[in-house]
């Protein structure tokens, strides 16, 4: 029973550093933020097996509720879902759209 | 070896070294932003992972009766880490304001264009 | 004449020799400036050129291999460590054997996790709230637009003619309240507490909101109850601490009435329920508000 508990906690924690890498690596920025929500639900198992409930109840409503939505709001108020790319090598950011003027 | 046997901790460090590349690398600020809640993640885990003993419970100890304080598990860590988390939130709603902010006045997120704006700004004042 | 230092503006104000009609010769200046303008700007093309051709060869390759020496020297570290789940760490010492051993009996919580960041360490506690405060007065300075400025059609946008978010809300938005309610006022005697269940109520009325239309929502929860709870609740916070910092103290003579109960009655525990009632409503309040700001430029 150890064995496949261990087994599972490699997993987890193989699965985070592939979302880490996946969010670092990714051109859009929303794709890097849904794999970046995918990472704190991880997280939160990660907490459960770290004998830490209040940690898992709070870093799921946290990491993977407010913290996306905001995110989310944050880019389509800006018009960016999408046309971003991360490291705007090649990004066209659009001059039509007005988003200024106070 | 102790690497071996530490796989919270040598994730943790994993998880800090990317987040804190993606903060500095990475030109995008939103992608800065999410860099730096994988660092927070990153040290949380490792502060976690010192308080975690095996075979011993959550620090919920029985109403009545005799308590043994070595049956449980180490409770100062979660406590940080509980605040930390909500914490995290605050701040990254701030920068994304300030990235609002940053975007209606220069149309990009590029970090280094905005850079250059600004310089051209100055001196032509 | 913007080009001067501050210092040596500073000391003409202060002799009274500066005068505000400088910008008469701003038009030299302009001149002055449209040369050079023109130079800085081929240098600026040269500069990004140079910044494209590094950036498409050697940039990301360069900080994949500063990523990779980062972790390597970290992981060494990690050798040093003490052993993952032994014994004999030395964060298991006499404070912990304290908080665990000891801390149901002078608290009143069963939950150690709630003793400890409500009643021993709760001026920590209060420091936190306040930054969940500050953050939002923050947010709100940088990001409100008065109520007379219409929202421009391309900036406004609703999820509440979505049916999948409709459908799907509507069912589980009363379940995720009730749950964040369970989770608040059973802090003290099962996991969770004042920060989770706040943050899980916070979603909950993000969620209400994003169904309903913000309109609707705006008229049920306005921006002076919202005032109104935090500032309730965070001085609510600062009178009962300080009151029990007061009575604490055991040379003093003076008794406090607050006592533990029996551990693992709701009703026990003291002051931590109604601390973390306080410390729930002040994470809800900064939640739903960071969106409405973030979503309507607003509160109400």
């Amino acid at each position: 029973m150890e064995d496949i508990i261990t087994v599972f906690r490699l997993l987890l924690l193989i699965s985070l550093v592939v979302c880490a890498i996946a969010t670092a690596l990714s051109k859009r920025v929303m794709t890097a933020l849904i794999i970046f929500t995918s990472y704190s639900i991880v997280m939160s198992v990660v907490w459960l097996l770290l004998r830490s409930p209040d940690l898992a109840i709070t870093e799921a409503a946290v990491g993977a509720g407010v913290n996306g939505v905001l995110f989310f709001i944050t880019l389509r108020k800006l018009h960016l879902i999408d046309k971003d790319y991360a490291d705007d090598e090649e990004g066209k950011i659009d001059e039509g759209v007005n988003v200024n003027e106070e | 070896m102790n690497l071996l046997i530490n796989y919270e901790a040598v994730t943790s460090m994993v998880l800090f070294a990317i987040g804190f590349t993606m903060l500095v690398f990475s030109r995008n600020i939103m992608k800065k932003i999410l860099g730096l809640n994988i660092v927070d993640t990153g040290v949380y885990l490792f502060l976690a992972s010192m308080g975690y003993i095996e075979g011993k419970l959550t620090p919920i100890v029985p109403a009545t009766g005799e308590v043994n304080a070595l049956d449980y598990i180490n409770p100062i860590p979660q406590g940080l880490v509980l605040t930390g988390i909500v914490v995290s939130v605050s701040f990254s709603a701030l920068m994304l304001a300030l990235t609002v902010r940053l975007y209606k006045k220069y149309r990009t997120l590029n970090l280094d264009k905005i850079y250059e704006m600004c310089r051209k700004e100055d001196e032509q004042k | 004449m913007k080009n001067k230092k501050f210092s040596s503006l500073l000391k003409e104000w202060y002799e009274g020799n500066l005068s505000f009609d400088e910008r008469m010769d701003s038009d030299i200046h302009k001149k002055e400036t449209a040369e050079t303008e023109e130079k800085e700007i081929r240098l600026v093309k040269d500069v990004e050129k140079a910044e494209k051709e590094l950036t498409s060869k050697g940039y990301k390759f360069f900080s994949v291999i500063f990523c990779v020496i980062l972790a390597l020297i970290l992981i060494l570290t990690v050798n040093f460590m003490p052993l993952f789940a032994d014994d004999s760490t030395p964060t298991a010492n006499e404070v912990y054997e304290h908080y665990v051993g000891e801390g149901r009996d002078q608290t009143g919580a069963v939950n150690t996790v709630a003793g400890m960041i409500l009643d021993y360490r709760a001026f920590d506690t209060l420091g936190e709230s306040f930054v969940l405060f500050t953050a939002t007065c923050a947010v709100l300075l940088l990001l409100e637009q008065s109520k007379k400025q219409k929202v421009k059609e391309k900036e406004s946008f609703t999820f509440s003619n979505d049916p999948i978010v409709c459908t799907i809300v509507k069912i589980i938005t009363p379940i995720i309240i009730v749950f964040g309610v369970y989770v608040l006022f059973n802090g003290h005697i099962s996991p969770g507490g004042g920060f989770s269940g706040g943050s899980v109520l916070g979603a909950g009325f993000i969620l209400f909101a994003m169904a309903y239309g913000e309109d609707n929502a705006a008229k049920i929860i306005t921006p002076k109850i919202i005032r109104v709870i935090t500032i309730c609740s965070l001085s609510f916070y600062c009178l009962a601490k300080s009151y029990s910092f007061f009575t604490g103290n055991e040379f003093n003579g003076i008794h406090s009435i607050i006592t533990p109960g029996t551990p693992g009655d709701i009703v026990s525990g003291g002051l931590i329920l109604p601390l973390n009632i306080a410390v729930g409503l002040v994470v809800c309040c900064t939640m739903y508000s960071f969106y409405m700001v973030f979503k309507r430029g607003r509160l109400d």
